[in-house]
């Protein structure tokens, strides 16, 4: 942003415009995820001060780099107990977990399943390119059965997970997935859970055509068809049948919108007060 | 509320001792997992924290607990977790994103008998090594090592100064015996305490780079949630924080979070020097190791053997100048630990060939009994 000048882009005050360009290759859809992110937060009309963004490690991690918030890069797996400290340290503080699958749910799939039993007040974006990026492109927990990957070359031996049913079984009290063409659901799934109390869980689908894509022979624009032409919206729908079938079609929708009390909430009353001792 | 400091006269564990000391210093957040012989710490702050406005939570693992203190420390609120053996080794990865990151806090290992699961009811000393190197590369840590309750309460409240005041983890090591030994501790009235907090930023928020250092090479820290959109990342970063990829920002992180600890050695070491003056064996010891060496050296000393005590209170930094000055004067050193020889390595290093030195030392399990110290006293010199 020029000094003086209104910005060049109607997010840019909420980017660190000189770390721009991004590190993310051409046909990710990591920045739709992170744009529609920052519409939601503008929306949400929360003071951006009082807005924090916590990142893992790998492409999707690097969002906390770009971000013009009070962020945080931290190690591989472990945004969520960083942001679970944080939150718990000062209630006052809106926190966004941003990470991909392989951070979220292999290496940090303990924390994730924690966090929202324990509902902690934050909110979990995932970006599930069905691989790992920045390492070049191996297996991950949600890796298609027979997907071909940089250590799965014969095809992935192993079932992925379906991650809005493990968020609602371990406790989450909002869950919805997208893709990045849904770029409007997005903004609104994350503006409701940013504004909602208790641990919000969104994951949304994107394309990674320089590892997953290349691999498994599909162009960048063949994957948005098929998340233009094999996605069906259902709001509300049964979680176990969310398993991603690229052939049946995938399942998209903001499934859990429920209450509970979140653990600060409960720990002020049950801990804190004076009549229990 | 209740008061966070009762002042008074207690009988009790080094482990209450050390939750109560992380009060006086000021700690509100406790993220732990329970560990024998750690436990006691996060019981012990799982019922005072709340009442004092603080929050503890037990965590689903030590990885977590450790990443939840970064997070809490980050928010602005003085924070620690309290770990034995496995537990640290799960923590370590952690405790460098905290030096790189320079993020205060405290990390207490109550350490017990290792490697791997070990004796976990049983006191060592055998994290010594790891506590100075356990995370990957290369960085300077401050590593404090009490050796009775009261000395856990003091040495707790010094290890939040130190944090506060140099930005990184400040680790405690004690051991199952002080740990579980209760003995009298006095905690003083509120304003004989001195505490330190961290430097805060001054001046315009838009100006403002998260590590530009101040006055003995320490950036000035705000907190999340205070407008100065701050990025806080492990990797390699400049004075703005930001992520930078080359071997010139790499050396220029090094040199000062190196430089920072290396400059201000007088202010962290911190040693005890006992019947030292005309000494002519020079025992170095620390933690329970140096209480059977207190014994020792008075036994010695009863049988015409002119021994003295050098209890080291600050293990890293690494007091090397004390022990350079006595290699000068002594005839021989032994060195008293509950392991195989981590810190006489260390010391043997520092003689430089000077005089003698020998190991008293022990795979762990129990204190050394004063007598094993003696019959080395009487026959090596």
């Amino acid at each position: 942003m020029r000094p003086g000048h209104p910005p060049d882009h109607p997010l840019d005050d909420l980017l660190r415009t000189d770390r721009i360009p991004s590190i993310w290759c051409p046909g990710c859809g990591i920045g739709t995820v992170f744009s529609a992110c920052l519409r939601a937060i503008k929306q949400s009309k929360i003071d951006p001060k009082k807005i924090v963004m916590v990142s893992g490690i790998g492409c999707s991690g690097r969002a906390s780099g770009y971000v013009k918030l009070d962020s945080f890069h931290t190690t591989h797996g472990r945004a969520i107990p960083f942001a679970t400290g944080l939150k718990l340290a000062r209630p006052d503080l809106t926190v966004i977990v941003f990470s991909g699958d392989g951070d979220l749910f292999a290496i940090g799939g303990n924390h994730f399943i924690h966090a929202a039993r324990r509902n902690v007040d934050i909110t979990v974006i995932c970006v599930n390119n069905f691989n790992y990026g920045m390492t070049g492109g191996q297996v991950a927990p949600t890796t298609p059965n027979m997907a071909k990957t940089a250590t799965t070359v014969y095809g992935n031996p192993e079932t992925p997970f379906n991650l809005p049913l493990l968020a609602y079984a371990s406790g989450a009290t909002y869950v919805a997935r997208w893709t990045m063409l849904h770029s409007r659901d997005i903004t609104e799934s994350i503006n409701e859970s940013l504004t909602k109390t208790g641990f919000s869980f969104i994951e949304v689908l994107v394309p990674c055509p320089t590892n997953y894509g290349r691999r498994n022979k599909e162009k960048p624009l063949d994957t948005l068809k098929k998340y233009q032409e094999k996605t069906i919206i259902k709001n509300a729908a049964d979680l176990t049948q969310l398993d991603i079938d690229h052939e049946k079609g995938i399942v998209l929708g903001k499934f859990v919108d429920i209450d509970r009390p979140a653990l600060g909430e409960s720990y002020e009353k049950i801990c804190r007060s004076d009549n229990m001792e | 509320m209740k008061p966070a400091i009762n002042t008074g006269e207690y009988f009790i564990t080094g482990d209450v001792a050390c939750a109560e000391g992380a009060l006086a210093a000021g700690c509100r957040f406790f993220g732990g997992y329970p560990i024998t012989p750690a436990t006691e710490i996060a019981e012990h702050l799982s019922v005072r924290l709340p009442k004092v406005g603080g929050t503890f939570i037990q965590m689903e693992d030590e990885i977590a607990a450790m990443a939840s203190v970064l997070g809490a420390s980050w928010g602005g609120v003085k924070s620690m977790t309290a770990t034995s053996g496995p537990g640290f080794s799960l923590m370590m990865e952690n405790i460098g994103l905290g030096i790189c990151t320079e993020t205060p806090c405290v990390v207490v290992n109550v350490q017990r008998v290792g490697p791997s699961t070990g004796l976990p009811t049983q006191g060592a000393q055998g994290d010594m090594m790891q506590a100075r190197w356990g995370s990957h590369g290369h960085y300077e840590i401050i590593v404090l090592a009490p050796s009775s309750p009261q000395e856990i309460f003091y040495q707790t409240i010094r290890a939040f100064n130190l944090s506060e005041r140099y930005r990184l983890p400040v680790l405690i090591m004690t051991d199952e015996m002080v740990g579980h030994m209760s003995e009298k501790v006095i905690i003083p009235d509120p304003k004989k305490i001195k505490i330190i907090s961290r430097c805060r930023p001054k001046g315009r928020k838009n100006r403002f780079k998260l590590y530009e250092p101040g006055p003995n090479l320490v950036a000035p820290m705000p907190a999340a949630g205070e407008g100065y959109n701050i990025h806080v990342t492990g990797l390699t970063h400049d004075t703005r924080g930001y992520p930078v990829i080359n071997v010139e920002t790499q050396k220029q992180m090094m040199d000062r979070l190196i430089g920072k600890i290396r400059k201000n050695l007088k202010d962290i070491i911190q040693t005890e020097s006992y019947r030292l003056d005309d000494a002519e064996i020079a025992v170095v010891s620390y933690g329970i190791s140096a209480r059977t060496s207190f014994a020792a050296v008075d036994e010695a000393r009863k049988r015409g053997i002119k021994a003295g005590l050098l209890r080291l209170i600050t293990i890293w930094p690494f007091p090397e100048d004390k022990i350079m000055e006595l290699a000068n004067r002594v005839k021989g050193f032994v060195t008293v630990e509950i392991n195989l020889g981590q810190i006489h390595q260390e010391v043997q290093r520092c003689i430089g060939g000077k005089a003698p030195a020998f190991l008293v030392g022990d795979a762990g399990g129990s204190a050394i009994p004063p007598d094993r110290v003696l019959e080395v006293l009487k026959e090596a010199f």
